[in-house]
This record gives structure tokens, sequence and C-alpha cells, in this order.
């Protein structure tokens, strides 16, 4: 179906891909597995159009092709699901599918296109209302337009960047099942992916990709997770963690009834009570959106509470900001690492100071003891800077969360939030953020960790809290439950009503 | 990147930029913007090598000229230093020419019906004066960006237009000298509200305080904890917030400061060059402060070379018209060469390679 050929895409002091050669037959899903930066999205954007290889070739059903256009590449049956959708919010279903497949010049017949849409949602499963606004559906909902648009747009090859990272797993079984039957019709499915048991249960072949080369293509049922990860990381990966069981002695935090609204002024946490130990990893579950950031920044000192009472140590702090919740010893990893938790045209020095620069007496920050303490740091958290004089924008993913993680436990806080920490980052800073998170509940510490990844969250916590639309649907207890049981959770099912169906 | 203009080259982003090259860039955009606009001098017929000879001999070429620019140097850099200030915050303050004519108001106000005041009282009561002035009027925009983030760009220049309006109506209305043959302008200060100057040259003692400043805000910026504050609000809000700075003090205490700085400069023009308030004591000093903030990429001691430059510009221009030429050429030799500085901006973090084919 599509053949690339000794791909090679290079950018300024990068080989993003190198020789990869890499084909995908008719009637098949083939993921491409590889860590961050390893050349995954470099070679999709090649095959869409996107980006022009600097070397190699691309054959469709045998004929040699050349891209000029993200739309030639369309033309050729090539279609991109991207991780940020590109969907216009108030326009219904139908209209953003027209957008696509007509443009703005000719006249539509918006009726047929909502037939033709419903005929193409029956045939594989993508059940879809073409008439409901595009901001009334959940992701997964607009998850599946994006899907539509691609196949009325004649897509013979489905190429879905982690299209699962925003769904519950309910709805990623759903999705699966669809990707099946369009397999089944004929066509090839491209997943481009992370997560290994994910890409293991539900593909033909798998491609693994790392530094920008292909270290080979195998079939799904002779692999295995281990090899896998060999190949992607190119050593083993101790998989075990060794989390110690806990003993509550102090309640450091407490939440009491506490609403908080959002960016945009709706009630985005509603009465949420939760009490936070010492030691202790509390996991929050929940699909993106649905009020952890809010509580994040409520129990960091950054939003305001609209109602209830939120005390540390037992005195009360609703009031305090976060300054003051600094002091108190609450550290903040946040999920935008490079806006909110670091400031980017500053260098490794100056943000290493952003928490402790107002402990200097007088007027002056003392910069010598900020570049000694910054210098020990970055080594004993393995930051591998070109230079720390240099602007962190400049700086890697997982380096930039290293540097985060270092100045936020270096504060010797008692408690630390993190937002999806590990987001983004590949197999070996995860498990490097994962175990230094560990050590710290180990060491006393509190540790309030919003994750969407079910794996890491059973893994790693000592309770769940699952949030749905802003409301906790009930606290589970890692070794006692199911994924099944948090995703319908995650789905808005509260725990009780699941123990009483 | 492919762009079909661009032929068998293409651009790429890099990530070194040294101190070197980007010096290197500013030169010449400087020289690039000089020679578009020597193009227009060709158009009417005149040759612009000896044109930018004579603004060079006007300026430089003499001790008087010297002298002159250096006159001219001192609002623009205290005015550049201002803003500059404000810009590290990401604060578009374009009402330096606004604060500077309210901070000349408030140095004359005293100058005027204080008269009898001993010089040593009297000069730190106008620079005082000056300062609180200057900075009061940059209150009024960063007042609503604080609190409601109106945009402070706009409402910053607009007021430049009723600070000069409020000017005009004093020289022309209750300030008007009464033995002035109806001329808009106030009487002379009393000698005990004039700067010093050097010698017989126009030039004020005020230029100490112009270096001060620039030692000062370096300073600031580069070890203060406050400067640190301003930096990290310049390069993320969100970062600030969450570091527990308050945003909303910072953009009242870095527009006022900066407001001031160019209030002072409206004191030390009207007490160091004038000796009295008219309709017209700024030929836009507040305007040009901008660009030659930017052109100096807000270092304070780049400020005061790019301020020499630009006041060695003005004072040629000034010149020019005695030889025919519209002294508005002033003008377009800026535009032309801020239109070049900007456009260099790109070479910082792109460079252009040719095409592997």
């Amino acid at each position: 179906m599509v053949e690339m050929r000794k791909i090679t895409k290079e950018f300024p002091g990068i080989l993003a891909n190198d020789q990869v050669s890499f084909n995908v037959n008719s009637g098949e899903i083939h993921a491409l597995l590889g860590e961050n930066g390893a050349g995954k999205s470099t070679l999709m954007s090649v095959l869409t159009g996107l980006y022009h290889p600097d070397g190699g070739e691309i054959y469709i059903e045998g004929e040699k092709t050349e891209f000029s256009s993200p739309k030639d590449a369309v033309n050729h049956g090539i279609g991109m699901v991207h991780q940020h959708f590109k969907l216009v919010q108030p326009f219904t279903v139908a209209e953003n599918v027209m957008l696509s497949i007509k443009g703005l010049k000719q006249i539509y017949n918006l009726k047929e296109i909502e037939q033709r849409i419903i005929r193409q949602s029956e045939a594989f499963g993508l059940s879809i209302d073409p008439k409901a606004k595009i901001w009334q559906l959940s992701v997964g909902e607009q998850q599946r337009v994006e899907i539509i648009k691609l196949l009325l747009l004649g897509a013979k090859v489905l190429i879905l960047d982690e299209p699962t990272a925003v769904l519950t797993p309910q709805e990623a079984k759903a999705l699966y099942e669809t990707l099946l039957k369009m397999i089944i019709s004929g066509k090839s499915v491209i997943l481009i992916s992370h997560k290994m048991n994910e890409v293991l249960e539900n593909t033909n072949r798998i491609t693994v990709l790392r530094d920008g080369k292909s270290i080979g293509t195998v079939y799904t049922k002779n692999t295995n997770e281990k090899e896998l990860a060999k190949m992607m990381v190119g050593r083993n990966i101790n998989d075990q963690l060794e989390k110690k069981s806990y003993r509550k002695t102090e309640k450091i935090m407490s939440l009491d009834k506490v609403s908080a609204l959002g960016d945009n002024g709706l009630l985005k946490l509603k009465n949420i009570s939760i009490d936070i130990y010492n030691g202790e990893i509390l996991g929050v579950a929940g699909v993106d959106g649905n009020g952890q950031k809010e509580l994040a920044e409520a129990v960091a000192g950054l939003r305001l509470v609209k109602t209830g009472h939120i005390s540390f140590r037992g005195k009360d702090c609703t009031k305090s900001g976060r300054k003051k919740r600094m002091n108190l010893g609450i550290s903040y990893v946040p999920e935008d690492r490079m806006t909110t938790g670091l400031a980017p045209d500053l260098n490794a020095y100056e943000n290493m100071a952003l928490n402790s620069y107002r402990q200097y007496h007088g007027a002056f920050i003392h910069w010598d003891k900020i570049r000694n303490d910054t210098d020990r740091l970055l080594l004993a958290f393995d930051v591998r800077l070109a230079s720390a004089a240099n602007p962190v924008k400049m700086m890697s993913g997982g380096n930039i969360q290293k540097l985060l993680l270092a100045r936020e436990i270096d504060s010797d806080p008692l408690l630390i939030i993190a937002v999806y920490p590990m987001r983004g980052l590949d197999i070996g800073a995860t498990d490097y953020v994962k175990r230094l998170l560990i050590e710290q509940s180990e060491k006393g510490k509190a540790v309030l960790l919003i994750s969407e990844d079910l794996e890491d969250l059973l893994s790693m916590t000592d309770r769940i809290i699952v949030m749905h639309g802003g409301e906790i649907m009930g606290v589970v207890n890692p070794s006692e439950t199911t994924r099944e049981e948090i995703g319908l959770m995650m789905a808005g099912k509260r725990k009780v009503d699941l123990h009483e169906a | 990147m492919k762009h079909k203009l661009l032929g068998s080259w293409e651009i790429k982003k890099t990530n070194t930029s040294s101190a070197l090259k980007k010096f290197g860039i500013s030169v010449t955009s400087i020289v690039l913007g000089l020679l578009f606009a020597g193009l227009f001098v060709l158009i009417t017929g005149k040759d612009p090598l000896q044109l930018y000879g004579e603004i060079l001999q006007s300026s430089v070429g003499s001790s008087y000229g010297f002298s002159e620019t250096l006159v001219e140097m001192i609002p623009l850099a205290f005015c550049s230093l201002g803003v500059s200030l404000a810009f590290r915050m990401q604060l578009w303050n374009i009402g330096a020419e606004g604060q500077f004519y309210i901070g000349a108001f408030g140095a004359s106000y005293f100058a005027l019906f204080f008269s009898d005041l001993p010089k040593l009282i009297m000069l730190p009561l106008m620079v005082s004066a000056g300062f609180i002035c200057g900075g009061l009027w940059a209150l009024v925009p960063a007042i609503p960006k604080a609190f409601w983030n109106v945009n402070e760009t706009i409402s910053s220049l607009l007021l430049n237009y009723v600070a000069y309006f409020w000017m005009a109506y004093l020289v022309y209305g209750p300030w008007k000298d009464p033995k002035g043959n109806n001329f808009p302008l106030t009487k002379i200060f009393p000698d005990s509200a004039t700067l010093p100057v050097f010698g017989n040259t126009r030039i004020s003692y005020a230029i100490f305080l112009v270096v001060i400043i620039a030692v000062a805000i370096f300073l600031l910026i580069k070890y203060s904890k406050w400067g640190y504050e301003i930096s990290v609000s310049g390069s993320s809000r969100k970062a600030a917030d969450y570091a527990g700075m308050s945003y909303v003090k910072n953009v009242l205490m870095v527009m006022f400061l900066s407001g001031a700085i160019s209030g002072i400069a409206g004191m030390a023009e009207v007490s160091g060059v004038l000796h009295r308030l008219q309709q017209t004591i700024s030929p836009g000093y507040g305007y040009t402060a901008i660009l030659i903030a930017l052109l100096a990429r807000l270092n304070p001691f780049s400020i005061l070379l790019v301020s020499f430059l630009m006041g060695g510009l003005l004072v040629g221009g000034f010149s020019l018209q005695t030889s025919g030429f519209p002294s508005s050429m002033v003008s377009m030799f800026q535009g032309s060469i801020l239109f070049f500085v900007l456009a260099g901006e790109v070479f910082n973090n792109y460079r252009l390679v040719r095409k592997k084919v």
C-alpha cells in the first residue's frame, strides 16, 4: 500500500530520520513505536507531505510519488488524525466535514453531507450526530469526527497520532473496534504510540524507531513487551517499581467541600473533600479537563476557592496565596512546564532561583551561591545541558522536567503537587521521574500525583481519587481496583452506584 | 521550510547566537538602512555621500557639533532608559513623550511659582517633581493594565496627546509670559532653577544623572530581587504568578519608574537647555527613545551609545535645512534604520544556507 524507502530528513544539528524504511500493507494496523524524539512524527510528516525529505523515496501502491503539500498527500489517500484536533468549535459536525471536503468555493448540500456522514459512521461503528455542534461533543466523539472527515476525503491510509492519550479506557476500546472494521474493509492504519501494551494488543506489525533510525519491524504476535522495550531504549529496562507501604501519621493537607471556578468563569471544582497524608502518593485519575488542573492550582494557592476550606497541618490556609503556600512547604510541578514552571527566556541558573531568590537579605540576589547550588543539582538530577547559561527554552523536554523537579524537591517541601509529570517524557526519563516521586514519598513527603496514565497510577500510588466533571466519583485502593472500575468512574459513574448495580 | 522565492537557498533555524554575531548584524542593519535612505536622496537629485558627510561634519566634526550631539543625547538616553525598563517586563510603554512633557510641567511649576528658593533646594525639588509627575502620568495607563488588562500600548500612546495639549494650554494661557510678545512661552526661569553646564557649551550636568541611572538599571536588572522579578514577569507572566510574584504590584512599580525617568528628562530639558517652558520642548524624543531602546536590545550601556548616534543624526538633521533638505529627512533615516534592524532580527535565530541537492 505505502512504502517509504530510506527516508532521510535532517534538521540543524539533528538527523531526525536516518535512512528509515517502512511499509504498510492494506488491511493492517501498523504501529510506529518509539520514544519522544525517535523520529516518528518526522517520518509521518514526510508521509503526509508536511516535510520534504532530504533523501529517500515514497511509493504509493507501487508507484513512486512525491508530495509537494499536505493536500497532495490527501489526494493520494493519506490522512492523519493529529493529537490536537482541527475542528471549528461552534460549527456542527456536518459543517466541519463540509469545510474540509469541499472548501468554500462550491455550492454544497448540507443534507447530502449529513447522509454521507451517517452512512460512514454506521459502516465503521462511529456513532455520531451530524447535527451536533463540536463543542457539545466529548473528546472521543471529536476524534470520531476527524476520522469520518478523512474517510469522506477518500483516505485509504489513516495515521493516528497517540489517539488514546485523551480517551477513557472504554473509549479507547471502542476506537480499536472501529479501526478493526476499517482494516477489514481494506484500509490501512498507522498508529503512532509509545504505549507498549496498547500496541501489543491492537496491531498486526510494529516498527520501532530509535534516534532517527529504524531498529526493525516485528510481527506483533511474535514479540513481547520486554523485547519491544529493549528495541526502544537499546538496553534492558528494569520495570519493577518497588514502593514501600506508608504509615499515615500526619494529615498534611485537607480540603473541605472546596468549590472553585475555572478560567472561563464556570464552576470547575464541585464540593471536593480530600485529605492528603505524609508519606503517601495520592493519585488523581480522570480524563483531561475534568477539574484536575483546577484542583492542583487550588492546593498550590494559585486559584482562589469559591466556597469551602483548605487547611495545612491543621491550620487554615484557605485565603493564603502562592507565596504563603510556598513558605508552608508546598511544591508544585505544573502541567505547563515551559511557561508556568519556568521562565522560558531565562537560563537554568535564573530559573533555579525562582523559589529561593527571596531568601537573601537585602535587595540583591547572591548569584554565586545560586550558580553553585544549580551546578550541584544538575549533577545530582542528571540534567544534561550544553550550557546552563542558555535560555531554558532551548532544552529538551526530559531535561526541562528534571530541572523543574530538582528545584521543587530541593526546597525540601512537605507536599509535592505533580501534574502529568511523566507526560511527553521518554521511557528513561519517565522511569527516573517515577522513582524520584516514590523516593520522596518514602522520605515522608506527601505527593499529589495527577496523571492520565492508569498504569502509572496503579503502580505508584497508595490511593486514587477519580474525577469527573469537577467532582470526585470515588476513592479506590490500587491493589483492590481494576482498570474497568476506574474507567467507568472516569466516564461519570459514581463508585457507590457501581457497587449497587 | 520550503519556499519558492528563495530558489536553491533555504532558511534554517540556528541555536547559536553569539554576542559578536549580534553586534555584526546590528551594524550591518544600520548601514543597510542608511544606504536604503540614500536611494531617496538620490531621487531628489542630490549626492547621498555628500549628505552623509554633512551630517557627520555638523554632528561630530566640530567641537560645537559634538557638544550639541551630547545635548540631544541627554533627553534621548533618559527616555530610552525609562522605556527599556518597561519593555523588559513586556510592558509596551509608548508614552515616554507624554511623560517627558508632564515631567517638564512638574519641574516648571516650582521654577515659576517658588522662584525665591535657593538653588540647593530648588534643583532637587525640580528633579523630584519631574520624577513624580512623569511616574504618575505613566500610572494612568498602568492601573487599567494591572487590574483589568487594558492594552497599555494604545492608552500610553494616546496620553501623549493629552500631555501635549495640556502643555499648549498652559503656555498659551495661564502660564504665558506677559512680557513675551504673545509668544507661547513662559517667562525665563530664575537662575536658581537652571542646571549648571560645562564651560560655554549647552551640556548640562544632567549627563551625570544619565550615567548614574544607566548603571543603576544595570545593577537592578542583573543583581536585584526586584530586577529578577521583572525579568521573570517579562518572560512569562504565568511563571511570575507561579512563583508568587505580584504581577499587579510589579506592573505599577515598573511603569511608575519608567515614566519617572522620562519625567526627569523633561525636567533636564527645561532646566538645563531651554530655561523656560514652551509649546515644543521635544522634537519627538519619547518616540525616538523607543527606537533606541530596541536598537540597543534594552542594554543600558548600549542605550547610551545608540542615544549618542541618534543625537548626532538629529543635530545633523537640523543643519540639513540650511542646505535645502527638509529636516524630516532625519525621520526617514530613522524609519529606514528601524526597518532594517527589525528585519535583521531574523538572522539572530535563522541563517540562510544553500540547499543540498
